[in-house]
């Protein structure tokens, strides 16, 4: 499992990678998941139904995270209002 | 009687610009402050086009890798991405009642598939306030993929976060019109069908 965050200026960045299968890495994928959220972030997993259907899930915590998913992207939450000049 | 008035009209300069000295150096000093605040809160300030276009280039790839691939072509030839509402809800045959509009950096905007009406701008930004290059901004397709993962993971989440305006405020009524125009023509050459002319026009709510 990939955790992936949106950055201006860069497009997404890898934040952890690891097999959730493995205790440890585990472990270090929980607490950068926590850390995104701590900042305020929004998690957000892609999904794709035997239909081949695309979807998202949004999680609020790492136990949400089906444990078959590949990655989790991280955005800025949402704030109400745009620029009026964009 | 001339050098006596030359001399004290030299000394009366002097005297007169060690008495303004002062003042003029404060202005000068904090019209250089200015200027410099003025420079560093440019939104072009350490803006780097190569940079930025790579980014956009890495927002595509992602948005590709999460979208199904007729959304993605919309997306690379029309520039905005249509949610068909109720968001989740498995198609039926029956027209979707709502559907929404993803622009990037520009309100989501609902309408009314069948008739073209415009119902509402939500008014939704993904600011990042860590500021990694000075600006809060996610690249265009990553401000696409988060307005569309947020809207079909959590609609009411999203349209609750969002600032609500009738349509119009900041998406031009005529140029949005124009678009699900385009879309209908984007679809019908997608499925190999000749193309109509519009029979009705798009208004707002």
């Amino acid at each position: 499992m990939k955790l992936l965050r949106m950055k201006p200026g860069h497009g997404e960045i890898v934040l952890a990678e690891g097999d959730v299968e493995v205790p440890e890495q585990e472990l270090e994928l929980i607490e950068a998941f926590r850390r995104q959220l701590d900042e305020g972030m929004w998690a957000a997993v892609p999904t794709q139904s035997s239909a081949g259907r695309r979807d998202a899930e949004m999680v609020k915590s790492f136990s949400e995270v089906p444990r078959d998913a590949d990655r989790v992207i991280f955005f800025p939450r949402a704030a109400g209002g745009a620029p009026l000049d964009s | 009687m001339a050098l006596g008035l030359g001399t004290a009209a030299v000394v009366l300069v002097v005297l007169l610009w060690e008495l303004v000295r002062p003042a003029v150096a404060g202005n000068l000093a904090r019209a250089r402050e200015a200027f410099s605040q003025r420079r560093g809160a440019s939104p072009m300030d350490g803006y780097d086009p190569g940079r930025e276009r790579r980014a956009e280039q890495r927002a595509r790839e992602l948005l590709r890798s999460c979208v199904s691939q007729e959304d993605w072509e919309m997306y690379r030839d029309l520039g905005l991405l249509r949610v068909l509402g109720p968001v989740g809800s498995e198609p039926d045959g029956q027209p979707a009642p709502y559907a929404y509009l993803i622009y990037p950096h520009k309100p989501i905007v609902a309408y009314v598939p069948e008739t073209g009406e415009l119902l509402s701008e939500y008014c939704v930004a993904f600011p990042d306030e860590t500021r990694p290059y000075g600006s809060p901004r996610l690249p265009d397709s990553d401000d696409v993929l988060a307005k569309w993962m947020a809207l079909v993971g959590d609609e009411r989440g999203l349209i609750g976060e969002a600032n609500m305006h009738l349509p119009g405020r900041q998406v031009d009524p005529e140029q949005a019109g124009r678009d699900l125009l385009r879309i209908e023509r984007w679809e019908r050459r997608r499925a190999g069908l000749p193309p109509v002319q519009p029979t009705g026009s798009v208004r707002a709510a």
